[in-house]
């Protein structure tokens, strides 16, 4: 409350002619006392900032203890063992990780061409007053839940695949292998469209900033020289665009190998590698999620860690990487407003 | 022959772009199908279970009718609530940090870190806060879930804070240090104060995030069927409690499951267009 004080002090110095007055002797212990309450206020924002670096840290110290033992009972072999039993105490990742790029990549295969037509056609074709309207919409699909995916896909997509879409892909694709056996619903490919349809606002999003930033004479100097509109959207837009789109599609894939519950709850949980979209099958975040509150015992717990770490450097590098394409396209971080 | 091959491609460029535009169109009409389906069919199956004595009542055991989710929303009002208050003031702390202090490499690593930190999944976060929580007081609690939920705020109001503050321009800030207000109470009273509306879009923005995780709470709370108010006891949780009833095979909880997802999504949602809403009119308006 002290340094108010000075407020009304100041203005009257600097409107009298003589600028010498500016600065006087008496402010001194006011202005120490402000330099310190400066001080202070600094290392608490400091602080916090430090806590946002040391709460990752902790996070990796943490995950790295507690999955110590199975990290020395199993070493490397863990990443390629393809049995997992806690029952008989064997630990392998294989078919686990397995299951969680396929899930993944399923999901940006379907989730990306939709994802960039969305967002092309929200920045370049819609009339303004729709933009605002699908944006919204689109925003509106993260905001669901992922247990509420989880439900509509047990409930509604589930049985829609196995009734409806299953017979359809065995009978025309059926020969490439990827639509083999009975569909049961719980699937690998039940996972993929949940999975697509949670990545799909992130990726359109992104994907409609980095769009935006291509700068508009690129487009007015496509069209000047007789471009159609498709034709100005593949030169003007999507090659200057391509390194950001490319990073969007890298941060949806961040986001659908850590997606748990929905994936948890339609995937079928069998730690079985099989060529088959329509056979179950498992990911690292839900093997976690359904054993981790009964494991059987340390080694158990600490291989259920273990995966979580896996899961953790993955996404890091991959967020990391997405992260650096985006910010070479929009340019880091916010520009500051000179006014 | 030249002047006919050469309107031959203008018709081929003419229909490819026709082709075009109409897939962008279509994928933009698809992305809008899974939205309408998924609220239709909450919207259909919830309302039916939707009633007093789901909001007032306790879960009953299988085989007897009615009960509600009283202790759920409770519950996750509770590990809400712990979760603001460990990440509103380390998010915003921090943007504050990034938008005054950080245009050098520390305020990069922050920002950089803050971005990892928004990447960890949130299972992975749940692990960590039960082996800090959970193992070190040997409870399930709901302190735990609100250190993972609140861990998982931090990134979104930290870099949202930032973008806002950002936001204000520079020459209020000259404005008010040449009135001899000493920095902080500038960064405080003037800054901040302006940014407000903004800093508060991004707490609410966090909040719906992390309103419906499900995945960090399994292991830190555990879940409850009776009403508990302490910190250091398992309690139930709305998200939840509508993972547990998805997956029984009795018709009144799956019901139960739904109508517990509309309320959800209608908290969420609610919280999402009062951000939009907001946001318009606001003065910052370009802040997300």
């Amino acid at each position: 409350m002290r340094t108010l004080h000075k407020a009304p002090d100041k203005p009257d110095s600097v409107s009298e002619p003589p600028p010498a007055k500016a600065a006087p002797l008496p402010q001194k212990p006011d202005g120490f006392r402000s330099i310190f309450a400066d001080v202070a206020f600094r290392s608490l924002v400091t602080g916090c900032a430090i806590c946002v670096v040391a709460i990752v840290g902790l996070i990796v110290f943490e995950l790295i203890s507690a999955s110590g033992p199975a990290l020395h009972k199993f070493g490397f072999k863990f990443l390629v063992e393809s049995v997992w039993n806690p029952v008989t105490n064997e630990f392998g990742a294989l078919p686990v990780i397995y299951g969680t790029i396929v899930s993944s990549i399923l999901a940006l295969l379907l989730a990306v061409p939709l994802s960039l037509g969305t967002a092309l056609f929200i920045t370049e074709l819609c009339p303004r007053r729709l933009r605002t309207v699908l944006s919204t919409c689109v925003e509106m699909l993260a905001a669901i839940p992922s247990v509420i995916y989880g439900l509509w896909g047990i409930f509604v997509l589930v049985p829609w695949l196995r009734d409806h879409v299953a017979p359809l892909l065995k009978k025309y694709l059926g020969w490439t292998g990827f639509f083999e056996g009975t569909m049961y619903g719980v699937s690998m490919l039940a996972a993929g469209i949940i999975l697509a349809i949670m990545i799909l606002p992130i990726v359109a999003s992104i994907t409609r900033e980095v769009i935006i930033a291509v700068p508009h004479p690129q487009r007015e100097a496509a069209l000047a020289l007789g471009a159609t509109r498709w034709e100005m959207l593949r030169v003007a837009v999507l090659r200057n665009a391509r390194t950001g789109i490319f990073g969007a599609v890298i941060l949806g894939l961040g986001r659908a190998l850590g997606e748990t519950m929905a994936v948890t709850m339609v995937i079928g949980n069998t730690a079985k590698i099989s060529r088959s979209l329509f056979a179950p099958g498992y990911t690292l975040a839900s093997v976690i999620a359904n054993e981790f509150s009964e494991a059987v015992g340390p080694i158990h717990t600490a291989a259920l860690v273990e995966l979580g770490l896996v899961l953790f450097v993955v996404s890091m590098l991959v967020n990391a990487l997405a992260q650096l394409l985006v910010w070479s396209v929009t340019r880091g971080m916010p520009a500051r407003n000179v006014a | 022959m030249p002047n006919s091959s050469t309107q031959n491609i203008q018709w081929r460029r003419r229909f490819v772009n026709g082709l075009a535009v109409a897939a962008l169109t279509l994928a933009a009409l698809i992305v809008l199908v899974p939205l309408f389906a998924i609220i239709g069919t909450v919207i259909a199956k919830g309302a039916a279970g939707l009633n007093a004595s789901f909001f007032t009542q306790l879960p009953k055991p299988v085989g007897e009718a009615g009960g509600g989710m009283a202790n759920a929303i409770a519950g996750s009002i509770l590990i809400l609530g712990i979760a603001s208050m460990i990440g509103v003031p380390l998010g915003v702390g921090s943007g504050i940090f990034l938008a005054e202090y950080g245009r050098n490499m520390a305020g990069n690593i922050v920002r950089f870190t803050s971005d990892v930190l928004n990447g960890i999944p949130s299972i992975v976060i749940g692990i960590t806060a039960f082996a800090l929580v959970v193992l070190k007081t040997g409870h399930y609690s709901a302190l735990a879930a609100g250190v993972a939920l609140g861990i998982m705020m931090v990134p979104t109001i930290c870099r949202t804070t930032e973008e806002v503050l950002l936001m204000v321009p520079q020459s209020i800030r000259e404005a008010a240090l040449g009135l001899g207000i000493p920095q902080w109470r500038t960064t405080l009273s003037v800054v901040v104060r302006t940014a407000t509306s903004g800093i508060v879009t991004s707490v609410m923005l966090a909040f719906a995030r992390v309103a419906g995780e499900t995945a960090p709470l399994l292991f830190t709370t555990l879940g409850n069927d009776y009403w508990n108010w302490k910190l250091s006891e398992p309690t139930a949780a709305m998200p939840l409690q509508i993972f547990k009833y998805a997956g029984s095979p009795y018709e009144d909880w799956i019901q139960k499951a739904w109508t517990g997802s509309l309320v959800l999504i209608a908290l969420i949602i609610g919280a999402v267009i009062l951000v939009r809403f907001a946001t318009n009119r606001g003065v910052l308006k370009g802040a997300r």
